[in-house]
């Protein structure tokens, strides 16, 4: 009996290869987006982790001070087992320059084959150093010959500790880890030094933790839009299969027998569809890393390895996914089942009564969340908040569409002339609650696309126009050293209009690490620099050493706004005078006056300089100086330069975004193709009696065709506001908490149009085949209808 | 975390750079390591008939590849417990005017456990290092501290036991080979090599189950050289034997394709008589197996010239120093004609 039962049951995938290819492609595409970005997550995090865990840095406590390598021979003179650490970024990089004592250093996962003739050798006498494949291409002139080292942590550069301090041009070290016992008379030995706890969170992973979350959301929407597919292929399946259950169960099958048979086949389902989006998780993933490393490090100088691995992990989540996703979408219809009556007839009327309901329920709900959402954005604190906001309103959004599409179905009946245009307005008004979902997920992918995108524009509008404000110089030169920035300032005398030193030094702003600069006064910053809230006479001031400008992070951070204080720490407490946008740095920023910067900092190596030119002539002198002085493309950029190398990075940050949106986009038409397809078997009964009434299958498949291509229409302009609030909450709630600045809104009404456009299109594309399959329809199939008696 | 990591290589480059004298193993002396087995090129090379100056040869001489400060001592508690223990500073110069590696080594031997421990420095921050007058030779807190030779303060503290050591010698430097020039193989290979074997030593072991009071005999070996040994010369057996009688022994013998051995007679007013590749036999009675290795801990040694002819066995035979570079080094007795106490070194063991 349960063969054959399965045998039934199984027959009707048979005869619907379609609606069980549109199932596991819709189970593979919700598991395998969900399971890609995560993939990436995991990269990355792991790529963090392997950061962190060099030379053991998250599991062993360090010292921290003032410390020089004499504190270091005190120390271990004094009996603690120390040794010696530099872990700063590699001077004009992003790269993580690590300073060692291969004597003293834990085992380390880098594995340098130091046993060429000479190797050691030349490692400690700074000749020889290891780069991370990743970075090779990274590194400025000036350093010793670099070999690659696989197992490097991405974007770290090992040297020896000499040699590091030769790099940096100072004999500090970062900190020394503590191997033995945690001292107890530290104070004794090296007065001023601390004891910290190990550093298990890196700085990075709190930094990239909103870029993360990001992506998550973005993975969990995808999820969401592919669960759509799968709901509406499986109520479809079970709908269908509703006479066959019934026969079933009057032949005997008990109707536990019959929901495990059922459970089993789902199971199968999932087993299937998870192993697809494995697969094709691997490849979004695959294909998307390389764009989310160079955000990454573009963003926070935060490195990821290139390569994925497929871990177990992956497989067991990949089918927790598509499982959960099944459970989701079939579960209602598994439940419904399990309390059938043995007899109860289909109810196609009953069915939509109920629907009448959960229209109004929708209503209420949708209006609730949006409620919420406002709440959020309003008393919400932090990125989580942030999200949440997000949430409620694509959610609510989603729920109010079918009440909204209803609402004005019913007014354009009211103004509908004839019998024919009457049947179109309240034909279509009854397909809505079929078609809602798959609405929803177009009207979810059109949000997102546009909020995102508007989100986008505004930033790179933003963006492009504080690059202008913020490399107002030609030329900027970087020395190697203060040698060489003498004869090149010697050189260049005479030949170009100002000279403008850019100093920096690292210092805590209220308490946390942070950069300042020292600019001169000069009409290069009066005339351009970016202010966001400036006191008056802001720029004598400043000269004048009367006061410091912050940049937007750390303002908005710190509630640092003019006429505040801000603390510099060592270099003391300071007026704020105003406050400047500073996009694409996490960190926190202040300007000093020369003057003033160089009385606090006055060790401070003058190395980089800016240069005013007149624009034609600046690529000669560029050339010349490099010839004569042999510097490396990185030592002497122009402005152009750094600006295509900016925005390429800020094209990079995006090109994920929108890879995800397009994904999105897809997804939602095939969810809009499968309900269409759906509902055209469905809907036999309904239009054979319009077909007998003289109504031609062209025309009623045309009707169908512009009834989709209406519907798509309305949800896009539904979208249209919902992406512009989206693009709000994004710019104003979710930047501000991830990002620390805010970006004005700048709309994009043709970009809407054009989405509009491929909204159309991918409606289109959804449903003509269903309509080209009505309009083949043999008539006898129609003539049936009247047989069956429904 | 994987024991064969790039520190450890690194490290095990300057561990096999130190011992390749000691322990000329064949891969290691094939130039598989930072390049050792390629001679000494550009250092300085002994040269015989030595002259030497005291105190500043009791210090460091860089120009020269590899140079150790070599103390053992046999002990023994009020309760007649034998001990032993070895603390050594080794110099390596990579290059002729590079850098400067230093490594410590320590062990503390009971008839029933081995201690070991082992440090590593950098040249030229003074984490280690060796002044003459007044004499101190160091690396992190370990240290052997003068005012000069003849008294000296010894500390050392490893992962599971350390020691507290005062060390008076009652006669004066012997040297080995012709008046301090060593040689080492038939082709010539030599080192400057002389010894304070005349050592009373009394002091403070802290092991893992209490302090331990002890008494006992000292040796110090200082040694320098440039020279790698011949390439088929796979390890070497060291003898340094105090006799009841109140002379004192030195034996050793390189194995391999062309073997060699020596041996010093030292009188106990200071005398040496030196047997150059002849007069010394030395012969394995017993192995034990010592980490997954046949290391033999019973011996024969001969010197029919003086009526020599003893057996000797190690106070543990597990007297396994498992740094990075693992070699047997342990307190031994002696029985037969001339009864001792002494200390066994051993390498190149596979």
């Amino acid at each position: 009996m349960t063969r054959a039962a399965l045998q039934a049951l199984l027959s009707h995938w048979r005869r619907h290869p379609l609606q069980m290819l549109t199932l596991v492609i819709g189970l593979a595409l919700a598991t395998g987006l969900w399971i890609g970005v995560q993939a990436i997550n995991a990269q990355a995090r792991a790529s963090y982790d392997q950061a962190a865990a060099t030379l053991d840095q998250d599991s062993l406590p360090r010292i921290t001070g003032d410390l020089t390598l004499s504190d270091f021979v005190r120390a271990r003179r004094a009996g603690l087992q120390v040794t010696p650490v530099i872990d700063e970024r590699l001077p004009r990089t992003r790269l993580r320059l690590l300073g060692i004592d291969p004597f003293t250093a834990p085992p380390s996962p880098a594995t340098p084959t130091l046993t060429g003739e000479g190797d050691l050798t030349a490692f400690l006498t700074g000749d020889l150093i290891f780069v991370a494949s990743d970075a090779i291409d990274a590194l400025p002139g000036g350093l010793p010959e670099a070999r690659v080292l696989d197992d490097l942590a991405p974007g770290v550069v090992l040297a020896d500790i000499a040699t590091a301090q030769a790099i940096r041009g100072t004999d500090a070290l970062s900190h020394m880890l503590i191997l033995g016992d945690t001292p107890t008379d530290l104070e004794t030995i090296l007065p001023g030094a601390a004891v910290e706890p190990p550093q298990t969170g890196t700085d990075v992973a709190r930094l990239t933790d909103s870029f993360h979350l990001n992506l998550t959301a973005f993975g969990l929407l995808a999820f969401a839009v592919g669960l759509f597919i799968v709901h509406a292929a499986i109520g479809l399946a079970f709908e269908q299969r509703r006479p066959l259950f019934r026969t079933l169960r009057a032949l005997g099958l008990s109707s536990r027998r019959l929901t495990i048979l059922l459970a089993v086949e789902l199971t199968a389902f999932t087993l299937l569809g998870g192993t697809l989006g494995i697969v094709l998780g691997y490849l979004v993933a695959a294909a998307l890393l390389p764009g989310v490393a160079a955000t990454l490090v573009g963003l926070y100088g935060a490195s990821v390895a290139g390569g994925l691995t497929l871990s177990p992990l992956w497989w067991l989540s990949g089918f927790a996914m598509s499982g959960i996703g099944l459970a989701l979408a079939g579960g209602q219809s598994l439940w419904q089942l399990a309390r059938l009556p043995v007899l109860a007839p289909a109810m196609p009327r009953a069915w939509a009564r109920a629907r009448a309901a959960t229209i109004r329920r929708q209503a209420v709900g949708g209006l609730a969340l949006l409620l919420i959402s406002a709440l959020f954005a309003i008393f919400g604190e932090g990125l989580a908040a942030g999200f949440a906001c997000l949430a409620a309103l694509l959610v609510g959004a989603a729920l109010l569409l079918p009440p909204v599409l209803v609402a004005a179905l019913d007014l354009g009946a009211q103004r509908a002339r004839g019998p024919i245009g009457q049947w179109l307005w309240a034909d279509t008004r009854q397909q809505v609650p079929g078609l809602s979902l798959a609405l929803m997920a177009l009207l979810l992918a059109l949000a997102a696309n546009v909020g995102v995108g508007t989100m986008v524009g505004s930033f790179r509008t933003t963006f492009t126009g504080w690059l202008d404000q913020r490399l107002a110089s030609e030329l900027y030169l970087t020395a190697s050293d203060q040698a060489q920035a003498a004869d090149l300032l010697d050189a260049i005398d005479g030949r170009v209009d100002a000279i403008l030193p850019i100093v920096s030094a690292e210092i805590t702003l209220q308490g946390a690490p942070a950069e300042v600069y020292g600019v001169a006064d000069h009409p290069t910053y009066r005339e351009n620099w970016p202010l966001l809230d400036a006191q008056p006479g802001l720029w004598e001031q400043l000269a004048a050493g009367e006061g410091v400008l912050i940049n937007e992070q750390a303002a908005r951070r710190y509630d640092l706004w003019p006429g505040a204080q801000a603390n510099l720490g060592d270099a003391g407490t300071w007026n704020v005078l105003g406050v400047y946008s500073d996009y694409g740095n996490p960190r926190g920023q202040a300007i000093l006056g020369l003057a003033a910067f160089d009385a606090a900092f006055p060790d401070a190596p003058r190395l980089r300089y800016a240069l005013r030119i007149p624009k034609d002539a600046a690529p000669d002198l560029q050339d010349d100086l490099a010839a004569r002085f042999d510097l490396s493309p990185q030592q002497i950029v122009n402005q152009a330069q750094i600006k295509a190398f900016s925005l390429s990075v800020f094209e990079q940050t995006f090109a994920v975004t929108a890879a995800l949106n397009v994904l999105t986009l897809g997804v939602a038409a095939f969810a809009l193709w499968a309900s269409l397809t759906t509902l055209a078997g469905m809907r036999l009964p309904q239009i054979a009696p319009v077909w007998a009434l003289g109504l031609t299958r062209r025309r009623l498949a045309l009707a169908d065709l512009g009834r989709a291509l209406a519907l798509a229409g309305a949800t896009a302009l539904l979208a249209v506001p919902v992406g512009v609030v989206l693009a709000w909450v994004l710019l104003a709630v979710v930047n501000v908490q991830a990002f620390g600045w805010r970006l004005p809104l700048l709309v994009d009404p043709s970009g809407w149009g054009w989405l509009g456009l491929w909204a159309l299109v991918a409606a289109g594309l959804a449903a003509a085949f269903p309509a080209w399959r009505l309009w083949r329809l043999p008539p006898a199939h129609l003539v049936q209808v009247f047989a069956h008696e429904r | 975390m994987n024991g064969n990591t790039a520190l450890h290589r690194l490290i095990g480059a300057v561990v096999a750079a130190v011992l390749a004298v000691l322990s000329p193993n064949a891969v290691l002396a094939q130039g598989g390591f930072a390049g050792l087995g390629q001679g000494g090129e550009g250092f300085a090379l002994p040269k015989p008939n030595p002259t030497f100056a005291f105190p500043e040869d009791h210090g460091a001489h860089p120009d020269y590849r590899i140079e150790w400060w070599y103390l053992t001592a046999t002990l023994e508690a009020q309760d007649g417990t034998p001990y032993g223990i070895q603390w050594t500073l080794f110099r390596s110069a990579l290059t002729p005017e590079g850098p400067q590696v230093w490594m410590g080594h320590m062990g503390v031997t009971t008839p029933d456990t081995h201690h070991s421990g082992e440090r590593l420095a950098r040249g030229g921050i003074g984490q280690a290092g060796v002044e003459p007058a007044p004499f101190q030779a160091w690396i992190d807190d370990w240290s052997m501290t003068g005012p000069d030779l003849s008294n000296l303060t010894l500390t050392a503290t490893g992962p599971t036991a350390s020691y507290d050591l005062d060390f008076a010698a009652t006669g004066p430097l012997v040297f080995h080979g012709d008046n301090g020039f060593s040689v080492k193989s038939a082709s010539g290979q030599a080192s400057y090599y002389y010894t304070q074997p005349f050592y009373e030593v009394s002091g403070t072991l802290h092991l893992p189950d209490g302090p331990v009071e002890v008494t006992g005999q000292g040796w110090l070996d200082r040694e320098w050289s440039s020279q790698p040994l011949e390439d088929d010369q796979e390890g070497w057996d060291w003898f340094s034997l105090h006799l009841e009688d109140g002379h004192k022994l030195m034996a050793f013998q390189l194995r391999g394709g062309t073997p060699y051995t020596y041996a010093s007679w030292i009188t106990p007013d200071g005398t040496l008589t030196p047997y150059q590749n002849q007069g010394v036999t030395l012969t394995p009675l017993a192995t034990a197996d010592v980490a997954d290795r046949d290391v033999p801990v019973r011996w024969r040694l001969e010197l029919p010239d003086r009526g020599l002819d003893v057996t000797v066995e190690a106070v543990n035979p597990d007297s396994w120093q498992s740094t990075l570079f693992p070699y047997w080094e342990g307190p031994v007795t002696a029985t037969g004609s001339h009864p001792a106490r002494g200390y066994l070194e051993m390498t190149g063991y596979e």
